[in-house]
């Protein structure tokens, strides 16, 4: 269990030195009771207390780092069970399985479809983040020669090492030394041995275990080795399991703080349909998975779900926004409409698509209101005729069209004469007051 | 290792619905978190109602319009086909040629078509309106007196329209989608506004107001999982309804369901992307919550209900 402020307080010197920056030792327990400062700031704490609050304070699932350099991603630290309470912090990683059993052009094409992955959706670069390399020859030497090419292919990549043979995890982890890969297939059988490898070549370990209590020992046996950055595969393999052990694996951490299961999850969707395999994967995403490891990576496929994490890792406190701009819809021409709306991302794809149903092409201004909607916007003070001038003006797109009409939301009708009054020589058109009604409008006014 | 005890029941229950007469379809009635089977009780599979129009669907993208070539120029046909060949546990009719930008259909072509559809099908059916506000409360209580007897789920009534389409739901007795936009607090006052009219609660369908992947989801996912704690955790009545996913109308209008692969080769495969993106939306908010959902793409309502045997 979480330590309460309190409990916290009883095991501070309780001198009230301020040395940690808090003014006394029980407001410093508080904070550390909320996670909201660290024990190191305590110059004075005894080694007992430290033992203790070690382990109390912290964060519910441990933090690991998969890859090198710019691959590098975040695993773990997360904090709540649900998206509303507070932002889900470190966005699964996305792993394409290449297996040594399989010939070298599938070998290449993998690795080439994870190196080609990257993709830019609303100004973030989302991609396969890792390779699972399978050792399904039972062979450390064809598995060692995958490694290698692996290694040199797609250096920095995330990779996972999955093998339950020592041989074989010797011969593959030589490459990915100090790397951040995970040697993963480390079960209660092979535990001192493989722990001993992963040690040697500064790795993380992924325990392969048959249910949560099982997995809860193996994490304490390989802790007790001398490895503490571990994720934990329960053994879930069908969609209901991964649901059931990947909850209540996130509930032992956040809601009982019990650290023998406060570890990123890693779990093994592979389906023989892809599309399939895509929505497995999708309740990993939602459901507390830290590596999802797939057998392709289709670019279509790829889309969907980097879009579903995307969306899921976004906070839901602050408003998505999108880039101050002119977009620009269809392939519009100087004599193409100009419309206007404010840079909250869900107006924003729900202008742009209508616009986009439409097929009339335009240009969308996308005018920053901190992320706020129109009317929301409007209200606030954010989305004004002064305002909406100095952006039109400034945007340039005054060199790009033709005409000088610029429409607005039907709800901010009221603007018109005080853009009309700031933007000389322009005409302000009332647009419909919902997003659904521009194909209609824009269609009829292009008839 | 021992492990503390994880499990968590609930206090509250989501209403099951029953519509239909000749078939019948039950959803909802589970005590627990959406497949949450390890620790409540789940006794009915989510259902997917394929949706057909009154119009042929000239705005669908190719995609999936090819797949109803030849039946979608009639809305019996259409039905049949549904039923017939798809399999279809249910069917979605949307009137959306009475939307006054559309074809301006009257609510008496709106009656006459709803009438074929019902006589031609015995499955569940679902009568959607235009979501044209006043268009709607012209047209709903009509179709909802001429399906009486057929146990339909209307919708959807709105804050703006509600009366009207409630009443006429409540006198022909038939089940209501109550939809408002993305908000826990609009949703949780429409139920009541409804039940203050004598509608009962145990008849409502929730409508968060869906949005497809990449293009709102993230707020209907949350706003549903907030819905669904409020009608389990704090025993909320009139958050217990079940919830509703209007997922095909959200994903057939948008780039990802209809840009080619020429056009973003980094996007690829339109067909399975477009296929996958109405299916992952339905999946992403049947995680969330919901148990009632209209699709339009065969394919797609197969991969989810393969997802849902794989859950269950």
């Amino acid at each position: 269990m979480a330590l309460s402020g309190v409990e916290i307080f009883k095991l501070l010197p309780k001198t009230n030195c301020k040395k940690c920056g808090f003014p006394t030792c029980l407001a410093f327990a508080m904070k550390l009771a909320q996670r909201q400062t660290t024990l190191d700031k305590c110059p004075d704490v005894s080694e007992e207390a430290k033992k203790i609050l070690g382990e109390a304070s912290a964060p519910p699932v441990r933090p690991i780092t998969f890859g090198t350099g710019d691959k590098a991603v975040k695993m773990g630290e997360e904090t709540v069970l649900f998206r509303h309470e507070k932002k889900f912090v470190n966005p699964n990683a996305f792993v394409l399985e290449i297996k040594d059993t399989e010939d070298d052009a599938t070998v290449d094409a993998k690795i080439n479809d994870v190196l080609t992955s990257e993709i830019n959706r609303v100004g973030q670069l989302l991609r396969v983040d890792g390779i699972c390399i399978t050792n399904d020859s039972g062979d450390a030497g064809k598995f060692g020669a995958l490694a290698e090419k692996v290694a040199s292919k797609a250096p920095d990549v995330g990779v996972v090492v999955n093998t339950e043979s020592p041989e074989g995890a010797e011969a593959a982890l030589k490459h990915f030394s100090g790397k951040g890969a995970v040697l993963y297939g480390v079960t209660a059988e092979n535990a001192e041995k493989m722990v001993e490898i992963a040690k040697n070549n500064k790795v993380a370990v992924g325990i392969k275990a048959d249910g949560l209590e099982a997995a809860a020992e193996l994490t304490e046996k390989v802790k007790s080795l001398g490895v503490e950055d571990i994720v934990i595969d329960s053994g879930a393999r069908k969609a209901s399991e991964i649901l059931e052990h990947n909850t209540l694996i996130r509930r032992a951490a956040i809601k009982k703080n019990f650290k023998p299961l406060g570890y990123p999850i890693i779990n093994f969707v592979q389906r023989d349909d892809a599309m399939y395999e895509a929505l497995v994967a999708g309740l990993g995403v939602c459901k507390y998975s830290s590596i999802v490891v797939m057998s392709s990576a289709e670019k279509w496929k790829n889309l969907a779900l980097f879009t579903l994490r995307q969306n899921i890792y976004t906070d839901p406190q602050v408003p998505m926004q999108v880039e101050q701009k002119i977009y620009k819809i269809g392939e519009p021409t100087p004599d193409s409409p100009l419309l206007i709306t404010t840079n909250f991302s869900l107006t924003y794809f729900i202008v742009s698509g209508e616009i986009e149903n439409s097929k009339v092409p335009a240009w969308l201004a996308v005018m920053d209101c901190e992320g706020l909607s129109v009317l929301t916007a409007w209200a606030a003070g954010k989305f004004t005729g002064a305002k909406i001038a100095n952006f039109i003006k400034e945007s340039g797109i005054e060199k790009e069209i033709k005409h000088r009409e610029l429409i607005i939301p039907g709800y901010v009708a009221i603007l018109s004469g005080a853009i009309e009054e700031k933007l000389e020589g322009w005409k302000v058109t009332v647009g419909p007051r919902e997003a659904n009604g521009l194909p209609a409008f824009l269609r009829s006014r292009a008839a | 290792m021992a492990i503390p005890e994880l499990k968590e029941s609930f206090s509250g229950v989501v209403f099951p619905v029953t519509i239909g007469t000749e078939k019948e379809e039950v959803f909802g009635g589970e005590n627990t978190l959406p497949f949450h089977k390890f620790e409540g009780e789940i006794p009915n599979r989510p259902l997917i109602a394929y949706e057909i129009q009154d119009i042929a669907p000239e705005d669908w993208p190719e995609t999936v319009k090819k797949v109803y070539e030849g039946v979608s120029d009639d809305p019996v046909k259409w039905a049949k086909y549904c039923e017939d060949e798809l399999k279809a546990r249910a069917i979605a009719l949307r009137l959306i040629g009475t939307h006054p930008d559309q074809k301006d259909l009257s609510a008496d072509d709106a009656v006459n078509v709803v009438k074929d559809v019902l006589s031609a099908v015995k499955v569940p059916l679902i009568i959607l309106g235009s979501n044209h506000v006043e268009k709607d409360s012209e047209v709903l209580p009509k179709v909802a007196e001429a399906a009486k007897g057929y146990n339909c789920i209307i919708g959807k009534a709105q804050e703006a329209n509600y009366k009207t389409i409630a009443a006429a739901a409540m006198a022909n007795d038939h089940k209501l989608i109550a939809m408002s936009e993305l908000d826990i607090n609009l949703s949780k006052q429409l139920n009541i506004l409804l039940t203050q009219m004598g509608f009962d609660k145990e008849k409502i369908i929730t409508d968060p107001m869906c949005s497809a992947l990449g293009y709102g989801l993230e707020y209907t996912y949350s706003v549903m999982e907030r819905i669904r704690l409020a009608a389990l955790a704090q025993n909320d009545e009139v958050m217990q309804p079940p919830m509703f996913g209007d997922v095909g109308m959200y994903v057939w209008k948008i780039k990802e369901t209809q840009a080619s692969e020429e056009t973003l080769p980094e996007w690829g495969s339109l067909e399975e992307r477009a296929v996958l993106w109405e299916a992952m939306t339905a999946v992403g908010l049947m995680i969330a919550g919901a148990e009632l959902f209209v699709m339009r793409h065969p394919k797609a309502v197969e991969l989810v209900e393969r997802f849902v045997d794989e859950m269950i």
